[in-house]
């Protein structure tokens, strides 16, 4: 499967990838996209990683990788930051909006650029999503990769 | 906290099923985990039951600053997601929670053998969030979206025996059903959305006017909401998905298919309720389709010789009682006399035996669990005297073939009595049919009795004993309250039945989120 050309390629374009698809999960509250697309854009790098790679190299890297567990932590995650309204408020409530906590910035009204400090439990239920969809995209491509094992393409 | 109940009903399953892949290692601690998870849900749906019985309709906004702010900030139409439960809704939250407990039971020694448990409790946990959280939605998105999650959670479970090749197929067929279905109603949905503007039930049901556009959705939910209910021209995944699913899941994959019922009872009492000349015309498909699900389903059964099989055509079969109770209540929804003198007692009937079957035909497909685990087979024509050694397993299935044929005192009877007593009145053809099936279905089952327990004792099955304890706790559950609902059905109807019947016949209470505008 790899080649000259995907191998030259990957060098070039998996870093871009890897930053766009974290730019696309940090900025989920102010621009289109946000936890899934971004997380999709990651673990699309991380295929590109992945299929530019030999056998050997990627089982060896990706041994380590907890991919499962953080699958877990990213749904509890969003699941806690959701529980987070039950204190006075509702499920969902979101508490952190103009609290001056992390992403708790306060709001201006009117056209604005957009700022990234403020969203509240927006921003952390898109870093959530994203880390639990580019771990399990990436574990499906993983399994995929490693099923169809020494199977070489013709050239 | 009474208040945030119906937040919690979805919170707590779900923690409980992100928790459960963590414990990879262990996967014994994995099942219990999962039964602990399963009997607060149960106990908290009882709560939520109780609440709504004694305060009415119960509101919960997402994301407001009161769990009954509707309409925040002087708006007109509701914003945010709402669950809306009523009567019917926490009925069907119980039974769901009830099944996926005695599910977990049940599933702690009959998988014990298998690999992957771990993923097997967090999914069968996920089936539950799903069913919980399609009947006390009052958000058609939110519906769609719940839908799916128990859709694609109870197709991993159909395919959970991966190195059978039947499973995998029977697991993608189940896919494939409940992806068509669930497109056809977000198609719908998108229909009704671009009409009004809106997704909330209450709301929408207020608004609708039956114009073209309204029927064609009304139209692509009825259809796919019976598909996945597995009436008769869309019932062939039903077979195939309960005879390939382990016996453990069978309970909570019998409430997801009702899930998609209520749904159906919902969208045609609730949605579309407003629109008077035509859903008598509804109630007449329903009926008809109703019959010939009954009849067709019982019919195929009675040729089978897989055990699991037999039981999932019968399982066709009963949902068919369900769709003609309650498809004769809204015949005559309309008809104010017509109404209190049957109607009411009929949509009791088909209400009352959603619960009986879940009950009895969970029953029996884990004594058909129980069968497999000892014998390793599910052809009838390879058993035979069981009995001696599986006392238990034969009194819980002696049991449950009763409750399934109808026969006094118990708990089919009941509810087949109300629906013959009631569709004989609307047309005595309909009750011809429902007895008839319910002869042919005795009939069925009392050749499965005696091929599979009775007859001399066979040389292979010297070894076999009694299941282990956890297998035979639940099934002895779940026989008990058989015999305990044929018993006092009047106690059942009166404080769980009547009030789910009469949430759906009163129309302007759930239009008014319960008199909260």
């Amino acid at each position: 499967m790899t080649t000259t050309i995907i191998k030259t390629t990957t060098r070039i374009l998996a870093s871009l990838i890897l930053v766009f698809g974290a730019y696309i999960i940090l900025h989920g509250h102010l621009t289109p996209g946000g936890g899934f697309q971004g997380g999709a854009v990651f673990a699309s790098g991380l295929a590109l990683l992945i299929v530019a790679c030999e056998d050997e190299i990627v089982k060896k890297r990706f041994e380590k990788v907890p991919l499962s567990p953080l699958e877990s932590i990213g749904a509890l995650g969003f699941l806690g930051t959701a529980l987070l309204g039950l204190m006075g408020y509702t499920f969902f409530k979101n508490v952190i909006a103009n609290s001056g906590f992390i992403f708790g910035g306060k709001t201006p009204i009117g056209i604005n650029p957009g700022y990234l400090n403020t969203g509240g439990t927006l921003a952390y239920m898109n870093i959530f999503v994203g880390m639990k969809v580019l771990a399990g995209l990436t574990s499906i491509v993983l399994i995929f990769f490693l099923l169809l094992g020494g199977k070489k393409d013709e050239w | 906290m009474m208040e945030h109940l119906p937040a919690l009903m979805i919170a707590i399953p779900l923690f409980g099923a992100f928790t459960t892949p963590l414990l990879k290692k262990r996967q014994n601690i994995a099942a219990i985990w999962a039964l602990i998870i399963t009997v607060i849900t149960f106990g908290l749906s009882l709560l939520l039951l109780q609440e709504v019985l004694s305060k009415g309709i119960i509101v919960y906004v997402f994301g407001a600053n009161k769990p009954t702010l509707v309409l925040p900030s002087g708006y007109r139409v509701p914003v945010r997601i709402i669950f809306e439960i009523d009567a019917m809704g926490a009925f069907m939250a119980l039974s769901a929670t009830l099944m996926s407990f005695i599910g977990a039971l049940y599933s702690y020694s009959h998988v014990e053998m298998e690999t992957g448990l771990e993923k097997y409790y967090a999914l069968l946990l996920l089936l539950e969030v799903g069913i919980i959280g399609m009947v006390l939605t009052g958000d058609l998105f939110n519906l769609f979206v719940f839908l799916e999650v128990a859709g694609i959670a109870g197709s991993a479970l159909v395919g959970f025996r991966n190195y059978r090749g039947e499973a995998s197929e029977a697991g993608i067929k189940y896919l494939m059903v409940s992806s068509v279905a669930s497109l056809m109603v977000l198609f719908s949905i998108g229909l009704l959305y671009g009409q009004y503007g809106n997704l909330n039930m209450a709301y929408l049901s207020r608004q609708i006017h039956l114009d073209t556009v309204d029927m064609i959705a009304l139209g692509l939910l009825f259809v796919s909401f019976a598909m996945k209910c597995g009436a008769v021209p869309m019932h062939y995944w039903v077979p195939d998905a309960y005879t390939e699913v382990p016996a453990g899941i069978n309970p909570t994959l019998l409430v997801a298919t009702y899930a998609s019922l209520y749904a159906l009872f919902r969208v045609s009492f609730s949605l579309f309720g407003a629109i008077t000349w035509n859903m008598a015309r509804v109630g007449w498909i329903m009926s008809i389709l109703g019959v010939l699900t009954m009849f067709i389903g019982v019919t195929m059964a009675l040729v089978q010789k897989d055990v699991k099989r037999l039981m999932s055509y019968h399982a066709i079969s009963q949902t068919g009682y369900m769709l003609l109770g309650v498809g004769v209540g809204l015949t005559v929804l309309n008809d104010p006399a017509k109404l209190s003198a049957f109607g009411r007692a009929a949509m009791a009937g088909g209400i009352f035996h959603i619960i009986n079957h879940i009950i009895y035909k969970s029953l029996l497909l884990m004594t058909a669990g129980a069968l497999f685990y000892v014998t390793g087979t599910r052809n009838l024509n390879e058993m035979g005297g069981l009995a001696r050694k599986m006392p238990y397993t034969t009194i819980a299935f002696i049991v449950g073939a009763a409750a399934i044929s109808g026969l006094p005192p118990f708990n089919g009877f009941a509810s087949k009595f109300l629906i013959y007593e009631t569709s004989y009145q609307l047309n005595p053809l309909l009750a011809v049919f429902a007895m008839v099936t319910s002869v042919l279905t005795l009939a069925s089952f009392v050749k499965v009795f005696a091929s599979a327990f009775l007859g001399p004792p066979l040389e292979k099955y010297e070894e076999v004993r009694e299941v282990p304890k956890p297998m035979v706790t639940a099934m002895i559950i779940l026989a008990i309250l058989c015999i305990l609902f044929g018993l006092f059905p009047n106690v059942v109807l009166n404080k769980l039945i009547y009030p789910a019947v009469d949430a759906l016949i009163k129309l302007a209470q759930y239009q008014s989120w319960g008199g909260l505008v």
